[in-house]
């Protein structure tokens, strides 16, 4: 069974073309990892496909870093 | 073989004048097409008859595109039908004319909320789906009174020009995704639309277009396909002015 952290570290390196070791749960979306504001809208995208969920707006919003992203899925996941 | 073989159309207020022209031409090109109506379920049936006639597919679907749950359920449908999204022709329009100083507040509202609202909802509602593909067409009908402004329509040219603004920065956005947004601005055209307007402002017109004579629907559907197939795939956040030289 795959982590939420490596699935989300999967999508991360796929959509941005980071390099693995540059997803850590404090890396920026948009300051560390070079996604722009339409990159992150993607990202999202592909994680609610990927965790089957729906993120709304205002919750898509408030994920900046690697680490909002996990800490969202796995308090919806729970 | 057409040029948009295998493409998935949706055109908004297609049942009638030059939404009906648009629909049947990019059929006609091999498209499968959503033929959005608000009203007129018989005249879009008919769309959808005579589309289904030329050997390719197409489903009606009845939406207001001023409200998001029944544009959500239109985009929705279309590709639970046919599996993507590849064009989306924004045509549906109404009028509302007066003068301002007599215009209501709500023949105001009316008109922005289908011709300008329904746009954006529209065009937000497919994003998600051609962001994925990598690829789509939209492309925005707009007016000739969009730029020139024209007595009597505030509401409509107000939402005229919005779309026009409104076109270029869709196509800003979504450049980098490969997805084309262009706008049509028609000049006078032979519709239920314009058939309903006084002679005399008929004629007023008919004296401004250099070409002398009114266009016809299939004058804008040929445009729109030229905008939704491979031909312009270098083209984004133009207006094509499609009016006789009425405007240049």
């Amino acid at each position: 069974m795959t982590t939420v952290l490596e699935r989300v570290t999967k999508v991360v390196v796929d959509r941005l073309g980071v390099d693995e070791t540059e997803v850590k749960l404090e890396a920026s979306f948009r300051e560390d990892l070079g996604a722009d504001s339409l990159d992150v809208v993607e990202l999202v995208m592909e994680l609610e496909d990927e965790f089957d969920m729906e993120i709304s707006d205002e919750d898509a919003e408030k994920i900046a870093t690697v680490g909002d992203a996990i800490k969202y899925i796995e308090g919806k996941v729970n | 073989m057409g040029k948009l073989d295998g493409k998935v159309a949706v055109v908004t207020g297609a049942s009638r004048g030059i939404g009906r022209a648009i629909a049947l031409s990019l059929a006609k090109e091999g498209a499968k097409v959503v033929v959005n109506y608000s009203g007129s379920e018989q005249k879009a049936q008919q769309v959808v008859d005579e589309i289904n006639s030329m050997g390719t597919q197409a489903i009606a679907i009845q939406a207001n595109i001023s409200e998001v749950e029944s544009v959500t359920n239109l985009m929705d449908s279309a590709i639970k039908q046919f599996g993507s999204i590849d064009i989306l022709v924004n045509n549906a329009g109404i009028t509302r004319d007066n003068l301002i100083m007599r215009m209501k507040e709500d023949e105001w509202d009316d008109v922005i909320n289908t011709n300008l609202k329904g746009v954006f909802l529209c065009t937000k509602a497919v994003t998600r789906q051609m962001m994925k593909q990598r690829a789509g067409r939209i492309i925005n009908i707009s007016s000739i009174v969009g730029v020139m402004g024209n007595a009597g329509q505030a509401n409509y040219v107000a939402a005229k020009a919005g779309v026009i603004g409104l076109t270029k920065t869709t196509a800003r956005e979504l450049a980098s995704r490969n997805i084309l947004v262009n706008a049509i601005a028609p000049g006078f055209i032979t519709t239920e639309m314009t058939d309903a307007l006084p002679e005399e402002m008929k004629n007023a017109m008919l004296s401004q277009i250099p070409l002398a004579k009114l266009g016809q629907p299939e004058d804008i559907a040929k445009a729109v396909v030229f905008l939704a197939s491979d031909d312009a795939s270098y083209m984004t956040g133009q207006t094509l002015h499609i009016d006789g030289g009425m405007y240049m």
